[in-house]
């Protein structure tokens, strides 16, 4: 009976291996593939480090943005029950399946300077959002503010209302019961969003090609770099490839050991 | 097989174990699979094989990879050869000369190729990728598009270097080469926080009529592709460069005879009369 019991597991340790090798080995095919001699000098390659520079900048930055404007919608969506509720909600989570592209092309039909906004940003103001640094955080925003609106909406729901409900008892303002019991209870699935929001900012490539072009050191970010570095410096293209996944990694495994720690 | 299959299930209802029937019967599913591949490639193969030895009619399926400025005109020339010959299927894959080369050179699976540079081509040719010697179907020029309207009323080249953002391709693309030479030919420096680089062709053109580029330099076919979203300046002739498209059969294809009777096709009259209609001069 117990060797029956055991038969499905090698199966199923069998499919799941399978499914590891599935990740492991392109990676290990890039490990194996970098030029590890040159990798420095790959790496401080000007056109590298402008584009790892502007890499940082921009998804910090739609980081922030994420915070900024995610924090409040994820509340009211947790919170506030207001008509229409799952449409915003399915209207915040497109960017999630829509292909990056698609969104790059919709952020042209209304961000460019004869797009539905953009052309009166660019008629009153003069400002142009298209091949610009800030068009690329803006499309960078666009595909990472789900990802931390998703996060933290789950986190505002499975946490403990009690607490809310005594401050608010004690005479607590709305803003002081968030500030001083919501936001520290629900810290980690925030720092969890905003890393997330990060990573997926760090590597957004078709919503930025599309929406803010390919000008180096404005908007060609590191996975730019890398795609269009494959044909001319593969080396190159490699060494930052690398970049992206280790940094990915320990965003990944970070992580992990955040939730572990707060569960 | 599926007597086997039979018999491996009737002695799973004597008494054996429920995951072992469906561990064989996973198998045999994975085995009926692979053995329906394999007769599906022995059929694919078959007919091409005397096709090769007899007069029989071409089939078999090739992959053409062409430069992206070839888009309308491979698309139109492989629908008319399809037409002739309705056993033989073609894959088109457009992109950059320079990247459908260094696909190749990975490995990538390609019957025939055809460039906008003659470079890309000498690269495979001297990695001995091809089957015999490339030759030149067809050439084009160069053309400045702007948006419709010509907004900012461009003349010629030199006046590009006055616009907020020109879109060139990038410098792994013919067409980025061409633009290049033609620049500096003319001596005109465009700063490069103001040039958006394409990866072919058509992202530059596409830059111009859908994006915010002022302007572009692209090849006089695309910008009669681009129709009324674009309007186009003539570069001069003395300024002007001419590209030349070679075409080969790669080595090592498993259809030859589809690949080289395609090569033939493209040169023939009915490839030069879909050429010429789109804008491109017979060499």
């Amino acid at each position: 009976m117990t060797s029956g019991g055991r038969r499905p597991s090698i199966v199923l340790i069998a499919v799941a291996s399978v499914a590891v090798l599935f990740f492991a080995v392109p990676l290990a095919g890039l490990a194996r593939r970098a030029a590890w001699g040159s990798l420095a000098d790959d790496l401080t390659s000007s056109e590298a480090m402008e584009a790892m520079r502007l890499s940082l900048v921009c998804s910090t930055s739609a980081a922030a943005l994420s915070i900024a404007f995610g924090l409040p919608l994820a509340w009211l969506l947790a919170r506030v029950e207001f008509p229409g509720r799952s449409l915003v909600r399915g209207l915040v989570l497109l960017p999630l399946v829509l292909p990056p592209v698609v969104g790059g092309v919709a952020l042209l039909s209304a961000f460019s300077r004869r797009g539905l906004v953009g052309s009166h940003l660019y008629d009153w103001f003069g400002l142009q959002l298209t091949f610009s640094t800030t068009g690329t955080i803006l499309a960078e925003t666009f595909v990472a503010l789900p990802f931390f609106v998703v996060t933290v909406e789950a986190g505002l729901r499975s946490m403990d209302r009690r607490y809310e409900e005594a401050a608010s008892s004690l005479g607590a303002r709305p803003f002081t019961v968030f500030r001083r019991v919501t936001l520290p209870l629900i810290l980690p699935t925030v720092v969890a969003g905003t890393v997330l929001s990060w990573a997926r900012a760090l590597g957004e490539f078709g919503a930025t090609i599309t929406f803010a072009g390919n000008i180096a050191g404005r908007t060609q970010t590191l996975p730019l770099a890398v795609y269009l570095e494959l044909e001319s410096r593969p080396d190159v293209a490699v060494a930052l490839s690398l970049v992206l996944l280790a940094v990915s990694l320990v965003v990944i495994v970070g992580l992990r050991e955040r939730w572990l720690g707060a569960s | 097989m599926n007597a086997r299959n039979h018999r491996e299930t009737r002695g799973d209802r004597s008494g054996r174990k429920t995951s072992v029937a469906t561990l064989v019967l996973a198998l045999g599913l994975v085995a009926m699979l692979l053995a329906g591949c394999s007769k599906d490639s022995d059929g694919g193969a078959a007919p091409a094989t005397t096709a090769a030895s007899s007069s029989a009619p071409l089939s078999g399926k090739i992959t053409v990879s062409a430069a992206a400025s070839l888009t309308e005109v491979f698309t139109g020339i492989r629908d008319r050869f399809v037409t002739m010959h309705p056993d033989v299927k073609i894959d088109l894959n457009f992109g950059s000369s320079g990247a459908l080369a260094a696909q190749i050179e990975g490995g990538a699976p390609a019957d025939v190729v055809a460039f906008a540079n003659t470079d890309s081509m000498d690269r495979l040719s001297s990695a001995h990728l091809l089957d015999g010697s490339p030759t030149v179907f067809a050439r084009n020029r160069l053309v400045i598009v702007t948006k419709p309207g010509n907004p900012h009323k461009v003349k010629g080249l030199a006046d590009l270097a006055d616009l907020d953002f020109v879109a060139l391709c990038v410098d792994t693309a013919p067409c980025g080469q061409y633009a290049e030479q033609a620049l500096g030919d003319a001596h005109i420096e465009l700063s490069t926080d103001r040039i958006h680089r394409g990866d072919d062709v058509r992202a530059t053109l596409a830059a111009v009529s859908q994006g915010d580029a002022d302007a572009g330099i692209v090849y006089a076919t695309d910008a009669v592709v681009a129709g009324d979203q674009v309007d186009t300046v003539e570069i001069p002739e003395a300024d002007n460069v001419i590209a030349d498209y070679p075409i080969a059969v790669v080595k090592g294809t498993s259809h030859r005879d589809v690949a080289r009777d395609f090569v033939k096709f493209v040169q023939s009259d009915a490839g030069d009369i879909v050429l010429q209609k789109a804008g491109f001069v017979l060499p």
